[in-house]
Order: C-alpha cells, then sequence, then structure tokens
C-alpha cells in the first residue's frame, strides 16, 4: 500500500500529541500482560515444583510380582467343566516368592529398547530399626545409588551426606529423615537392623534422606542392592522390584501394558499411578488461564474505550480526511493501527515487567520441608508464555481498535460538517 | 466553452425526522473557469445541493457531470480519488488538523494521491503557502494561528493537488470584514490569473456580488441564475 508511510505519520502525529491517553492506554496493556507473565510463569513454576515431588521420583514403569490369587484356576482349565457354572470360594493367593524371575535379563532386554532412558533395579524388604532399646518397623530399599540420581534425582532428596558416600561406603545406609529422628543418631553413627529372618546387620549412617512425605521418611531407608540382596540372605539376582525411565512419558501406557502381558508381571505406568496429580496440574493451569483471560480482556476494554473516545473527539478530523481524498479504509487504517502501536509498546513493556518481577520472585527465600532442594520460589521462565502474551496484546487491541474503527470508516463526513 | 461541472433534474430528500424534499429539480452547469456562487437564506439547501456537486453526499436523484464524465453511480472508492485529485474544499470552519503543522496539513492531500516524492510535495506546498502569503507559519501548529490564517491555509490545501475546482462552503462566513475580503481577493486572484474554476456558497451579498455569476436559490429550488 503505497499510503503506509503517511497513515503511519498520522498514526504518529494523533499518538502523540496526546501522549498522557496513548500511554495510559499502553500501561493498561503493560499491567495486563505484565500480571498474566508473572501469574503464569509463578503458577507453572509452582506446578512444577509441586508435580515434581511426586512424579520426578516415581518411575515411569514400575515393574514387579504382586501377590494375587489366580485369575484362572484350575477348575476352568478343565475340558469337562467348560460348560459348567464353577463356583469356587475362597481362593486363597498362591504362594508366590516376591522376585522377578529372571530379573537381570528383563532388564537388559529394557535397556536395548530405544524408547529407554535407564532402568533401576531394587530390593524392597521389611526390617526392624534398633538403637539402644528402641525398635521401629521399616522398610529398607536396596538401589543402585548412581543410576538412582541420574534417572529419579535421588540426590535431590538426600539433605546430609550424599549419594556418593553410599556407594563408597557397603555397609552404608541413609536413613529416613524420620527414622534418624525418632532414633536421635545421625551420620556417622550406627544403627542395627534386624531382618524377617531374625539376622541383625550394623550399618552406617552415611546420609538422612527426607522426600517430604512424612508417612514416607518415617519408614524408609536406602542400601545399596548387594546389601539388601545380603540382608535376604540372596544371591546377586535376586531383584523385587524395575523401575523404568523413558524419554517420552506418553509410551509408558502401552510399554507397562506389553512388559505385564509378556512377563506376567505387575507393570504400573506412571499415569495410572498418579491419575490425581494429573488432574491436579490442569485444574490449577486451567484457573491460572481463566484469571490471565481476565486481566487480558479488561485491558481490551480499556483501549476499545480510549480508542473509542479518540474517535469521538476526532469527528473533524475523519471528515476533513475523507473530504480531501482519505477512504473509509484508510481513515480504519489509521485508528487500528493507533490502536496496534498501543498494544506492541504496552505489550512489550508487559512482558519486561513482567520478567523482571518474575527475576524477583525467584529470588524470594521460600524454604520448605518437602523440597530440601529449593531456596526460592520456583518461577517456569518459560519463552511460550512471552510469546502467548505478546500475541494476546496484539490480538485483544486489534479487536479493540476493529470496532470504533469501523465506525470511523463509516462516518459520513456531509453529517459532520452539516453538524456544525 | 466546456463545463466542468452539470447536474441534470436533482432531486434530494431527507427522509429523518420526516420526508422532506430538501432540493427540487435542480438544472445547472459551470463552465471552466467561472467563479460563481450560490446564495440563498439559510435553509433554502445550498449546502445540500454543494455537498452533492462535491461528490460528498450520494444520496440523491438525478445526474452529476464532473468534467463531461457522468459521476452519479461511481463507487466510493473512485468518488475519494475525484475529490482527492481534482477537488478542492474551502469550509467555513476552517477544518485543519489542529495536531499537525500548517505544512503537514497542507501536503496531506498530495500525499494520499502519493504521485510526487515527498521532497516535491514539501517544495509545491511551500510554494502554494507563499502565494497565500502565509509561508512564514509553515512550522506553527495548525490549532496556533489565527482564524484569518486558517482559512489562508485551507485554501492553499484546496490548492495543493492543482484541482480543476474549488468549492467553498462559506468560505468566508467565520471572518471579520478585513480577513474576507482578503480571502475573497485570494480566490478571485486564482480564478482570474490560474483560470481555477470556483463554486462557492454564501449568503453575504457583497462577496456575491463580485463573482462571475450568482445562482440564487430559495426552498430548495433555483430561482433565478445571471450574472450581477
Amino acid at each position: 500500500m503505497k499510503n503506509t508511510k503517511l497513515i503511519f505519520d498520522i498514526t504518529k502525529t494523533h499518538l502523540l500529541s496526546r501522549i498522557k491517553q496513548s500511554s495510559i492506554a499502553a500501561l493498561g496493556v503493560t499491567f495486563g500482560i505484565g500480571t498474566f507473565i508473572i501469574l503464569v510463569s509463578f503458577m507453572t513454576g509452582l506446578n512444577g515444583l509441586l508435580d515434581g515431588l511426586i512424579l520426578n521420583r516415581t518411575p515411569h514403569i514400575h515393574i514387579y510380582n504382586e501377590i494375587k490369587p489366580s485369575k484362572i484356576q484350575a477348575i476352568d482349565k478343565s475340558a469337562s467343566f467348560a460348560e459348567t457354572f464353577n463356583v469356587i470360594k475362597s481362593i486363597k493367593p498362591k504362594q508366590n516368592q516376591s522376585r522377578i524371575h529372571n530379573g537381570k535379563t528383563l532388564m537388559d532386554h529394557l535397556k536395548k529398547d530405544d524408547r529407554v532412558m535407564g532402568v533401576c533395579a531394587e530390593v524392597v524388604t521389611k526390617v526392624f530399626y534398633t538403637a539402644s532399646s528402641v525398635e521401629l518397623n521399616g522398610n529398607v530399599t536396596g538401589i543402585d545409588p548412581y543410576e538412582e540420581d541420574r534417572l529419579f534425582n535421588f540426590g535431590d532428596y538426600i539433605i546430609k551426606g550424599s549419594a556418593e558416600e553410599l556407594i563408597r561406603t557397603p555397609q552404608g545406609i541413609l536413613l529416613g529423615a524420620g527414622v534418624a529422628n525418632k532414633l536421635s543418631i545421625n551420620i556417622g553413627n550406627k544403627v542395627q537392623l534386624v531382618t524377617p529372618q531374625g539376622q541383625t546387620f550394623p550399618l552406617k549412617v552415611v546420609g538422612i534422606y527426607q522426600s517430604g512425605l512424612a508417612e514416607f521418611d518415617n519408614v524408609q531407608s536406602y542400601v545399596n542392592l548387594a546389601m539388601a540382596q545380603q540382608l535376604l540372605g540372596e544371591g546377586s539376582n535376586y531383584i523385587t522390584d524395575i523401575n523404568v525411565k523413558l524419554y517420552e512419558i506418553e509410551n509408558a501406557e502401552p510399554m507397562s501394558k506389553f512388559i505385564s502381558d509378556k512377563y506376567n508381571l505387575t507393570a504400573i505406568d506412571i499415569k495410572t499411578a498418579n491419575a490425581q496429580f494429573e488432574t491436579g496440574t490442569s485444574i490449577r493451569n486451567m484457573i491460572t488461564y481463566a484469571v490471565s483471560i481476565t486481566l487480558l480482556i479488561v485491558a481490551g476494554f480499556g483501549i476499545y474505550n480510549i480508542l473509542n473516545m479518540l474517535i469521538y473527539e476526532k469527528m473533524n478530523d475523519i471528515a476533513i480526511l475523507k473530504a480531501t481524498g482519505f477512504s473509509g479504509k484508510d481513515v480504519q487504517y489509521i485508528f487500528i493501527s493507533q490502536a496496534m502501536v498501543i498494544g506492541l509498546v504496552g505489550g512489550v513493556l508487559g512482558l519486561i515487567l513482567g520478567h523482571m518481577i518474575s527475576i524477583v520472585i525467584s529470588n524470594i527465600p521460600f524454604k520448605t520441608e518437602a523440597l530440601p532442594t529449593v531456596d526460592t520460589f520456583p518461577v517456569n521462565f518459560n519463552p511460550k508464555f512471552y510469546i502467548i502474551g505478546i500475541c494476546f496484546a496484539l490480538i485483544s487491541t486489534f479487536l479493540a481498535g476493529f470496532l470504533p474503527s469501523l465506525r470511523a470508516k463509516n462516518i459520513d463526513p456531509v453529517e459532520i460538517i452539516r453538524k456544525q | 466553452m466546456s463545463k466542468i461541472l452539470e447536474v441534470k433534474s436533482l432531486n434530494k430528500y431527507f427522509r429523518k425526522p420526516v420526508l422532506f424534499h430538501a432540493l427540487r429539480d435542480i438544472d445547472f452547469s459551470i463552465n471552466k473557469g467561472e467563479f460563481v456562487s450560490i446564495m440563498g437564506k439559510s435553509g433554502c439547501g445550498k449546502s445540500t445541493l454543494l455537498y452533492i456537486l462535491s461528490t460528498m453526499d450520494t444520496d440523491y436523484e438525478g445526474e452529476l457531470f464532473f468534467n463531461e464524465n457522468k459521476i452519479t453511480g461511481k463507487s466510493h472508492n473512485e468518488l475519494t480519488q475525484l475529490r482527492n485529485e481534482d477537488i478542492g474544499f474551502v469550509f467555513q470552519f476552517h477544518y485543519l488538523l489542529p495536531e499537525f503543522t500548517v505544512l503537514d496539513n497542507v501536503m496531506m492531500p498530495a500525499r494520499k494521491l502519493g504521485l510526487k516524492p515527498y521532497a516535491q510535495i514539501k517544495k509545491d506546498a511551500l510554494a502554494k503557502l507563499a502565494l497565500l502569503d502565509i509561508e512564514e507559519q509553515a512550522y506553527k501548529k495548525a490549532s496556533r494561528i489565527s482564524g484569518g490564517q486558517k482559512q489562508r491555509v485551507a485554501i492553499a490545501r484546496a490548492l495543493i493537488n492543482n484541482p480543476n475546482i474549488i468549492m467553498g462552503d462559506e468560505p468566508t462566513g467565520n471572518l471579520d470584514t478585513k480577513n474576507s475580503e482578503n480571502v475573497f481577493n485570494i480566490l478571485r486572484d486564482l480564478s482570474d490569473t490560474q483560470g481555477l474554476s470556483l463554486l462557492v456558497v454564501t449568503h453575504d451579498k457583497d462577496f456575491a456580488a463580485k463573482t462571475d455569476r450568482v445562482i440564487e436559490m430559495e426552498d430548495g429550488k433555483i430561482i433565478g441564475t445571471g450574472i450581477v
């Protein structure tokens, strides 16, 4: 369009000659977009933190042997009873070992799969913790500390000591914070474990583990995989649980189904195990977006109002522009471009304001029992939000400018001149 | 002599608030280079006629010719282009864009037309302002100059695209005797020296008396036309 520069010059003069009004309109957008950025960054940051609390350390697929009655009873297999209606009362679960049969081979298989990021073997057993005369019951999990840390951020939850210390100390134990508290022992102390078989093992405390879930921290401790196998008096083939982490969380469901069908094991995917977190996350996201959009709509109405007023005040100008050869479209472009400039300037300032306040928030101290590694408020600096923000600023100002500009386009200059 | 403007059996109705027959069977024409004034009491329809002649009002019955081309029924865009290129306007209320400088105001229609480069338009605009003896006001804001000066700026703006005709709606109606004399002299001079056609609506008898031809109107009809 050959008139672009002329129209932009008019726009510029209109905006600059009433700089106060223009800046107030732009400030409306700035605050709208700024709050949107702050709100979304902060809320999704918190969401990530809350989800991470559970999801980060939850395996994408958890494979174990569940004790349950056989689905197919002997009578179902017999041809002579195929036509009859069979009722078996008080079915008991089959005596089953809790180890995963051929666990090592299964792990090797899984490791070769392209979708798999890593596999961790675990040995879980019940124990009693004893120190002096106190006895506490609890769980001990034998782990590969290096892999656990790599795949499930295990190290983040060790508040004293470290995962490396456990690797270096075969007789070491990472004690749950609640357990350590109750037994009032600390790093370097010894704790006695009594196994279900009645054997006693003295272990050295090399670290304190805190997940933030008190129920869990009151019973759980970690030892090396080999130590756990030793506690149970089993060989190095003995594995009770396999945790799988995938590259794509979406693959968890089909893969877990495949594993449970093929190997006759129980395989639970992360979505089934943590369905309530997904729901919580999506509802929190919905609230965030609802509030943000409300803010932006309010800002949009502000612009609409100011442009409407501007067009009332500019009636004479519109008449003279049209009388001297500007078409309705030209006049419309003049007002739309004013709205868009307000939107662009206000929007960019809003992004800057939002970013700066987000930085401030991300530096505010925030200490929580649940997450020993978090010191400040979590803020999610996702560029996506900034793109959404500026797009919304432009779209909403365009719409806010479009309706008044349509009026300006359709005003009959004769009517304005006649009214004088 | 060729006709710059011609209307044939023109009728105009106002429908709101009640049906009102504003112009009745108007027939007349203006020759090239003529300085014509339309006179009449207020409410006689002279401004209404001017708006139709200026192509801004398209809601009428009858035919309008500009430069012997029929323009009745043309699209809004074509009419806009025509106004921009061939018709200059001067109104009673000066209608400058108050936030722009005098120079910007004068340049605006030429920049819209977009036939010449910016520098050339600026030179032309300064020349038109010089012609009207107000070039020293060129860089002032339009809202900062006096009424008489504004009217002269409006004339300069009307001249910027070298139109075929200038139309005025009471161009001196708002000015004192001295300024109104001044504006008239400028218009008279443009007609005499540059051969410009002029059509001016006025109710000022002295003004009308000095034009080439007066069209007198009453109740939406032409009651007399003649060289005074």
